[in-house]
């Protein structure tokens, strides 16, 4: 985890700090099971052939839990997610797996975000952001937005 | 304009659906994204921060503890208790050519930590369903509300999802 970040050291629009990920075939089944989401679209080539999207794709939610993690990471442990908003607007593939714990070469997802304001309300102080995850190509495929809540040096 | 045996739909009710948060559900969801934050993890850690117990990443609400006869497990927000009220809309899509369903998107406002043994009460409502002409043809909106509750009876956190039916 990296040091605790303050409002006072943000800036309208700074940088959230970039967060990796790579979908695999692996992590879609152990997503399913740990969320509850067995939709047979994302584990059954066949059924996602004929649902139209080729083959399997990435759980739009697994997509929101790595938005989530790119903001609780950034905040740190003194800072509270208040609101959180994504929309699944393009598919994305998982890579193939090639051991049975390494994944293929293929895509990284970079979820990346920007503040978009900074104010305080009610006491508390607050930072907008602007969030969104880039696919292989440098496409958003999952834009949003999240507010947090950050402790004051004051 | 949706047809009446859609529309009825609009402002259901489709039950309230109790939910442990256990600890192993919490460490297998913070696994399966790959996440290693010692909040979710690790319990020497968690009981000296600010929560004072391992909590769940938000997003998170932990499983049912009972299901509505006839279904398996799966997420709260999928359960409609009785199981016939949102199977029927489902059925009503299918009948009016919405045969294929995808996750749109989801907002939530978090206003509670949740916290490993926490029991929480997931209540969901068909909020709104609208159609919209797309790029290939027709769309169904159908957007559910969840409000989760904890033991004191104090509101957690909001959700609103949308599926988009075509």
């Amino acid at each position: 985890m990296a040091k605790q970040l303050y409002w006072e050291n943000v800036e309208v629009g700074g940088e959230v700090t970039p967060l990796s990920k790579i979908a695999t075939t692996r992590m879609l089944v152990k997503w399913a099971g740990a969320s509850g989401d067995f939709n047979p679209l994302h584990y059954d080539a066949a059924f996602a052939a004929l649902q139209g999207v080729g083959s399997p794709i990435v759980h739009g939610a697994l997509k929101r839990q790595w938005l989530v993690q790119l903001m609780t990471d950034w905040m740190g442990e003194q800072g509270t997610l208040k609101k959180f908003a994504c929309s699944y607007r393009a598919m994305d593939w998982p890579r193939k797996m090639a051991t049975p714990m390494t994944p293929e070469e293929g895509e990284t997802w970079q979820c990346k975000g920007k503040v978009t304001k900074k104010y305080t309300e009610e006491s508390q102080h607050l930072v907008d952001c602007e969030i969104w995850i880039e696919n292989g190509k440098g496409e958003v495929t999952t834009p949003g937005t999240a507010t947090v809540i950050l402790p004051s040096k004051k | 304009m949706l047809p009446e045996e859609i529309a009825k739909f609009i402002g259901k009710s489709i039950g309230v659906v109790a939910c442990e948060v256990e600890k192993g559900s919490i460490k297998r969801f913070a696994d399966a994204v790959e996440e290693t934050n010692p909040l979710y993890w690790d319990e020497e850690h968690a009981a000296k921060s600010r929560y004072g117990s391992i909590i769940a990443p938000p997003g998170f609400f932990g499983w049912p503890v009972k299901l509505p006869r006839g279904l398996t497990f799966q997420r709260p927000t999928d359960i409609s208790d009785p199981p016939e009220i949102t199977e029927n809309m489902r059925v009503a899509l299918f009948k009016a050519g919405f045969g294929r369903v995808v996750d749109g998107g989801i907002e939530y406002e978090f206003l509670q930590p949740v916290r490993a043994g926490d029991m929480l009460s997931a209540k969901s409502m068909i909020k709104d369903i609208t159609e919209r002409e797309g790029k290939t043809g027709k769309m169904a909106f159908v957007i559910i509300e969840t409000a989760y509750h904890n033991r004191k009876d104090e509101l957690v956190a909001k959700a609103r999802a949308t599926a988009i039916y075509r």
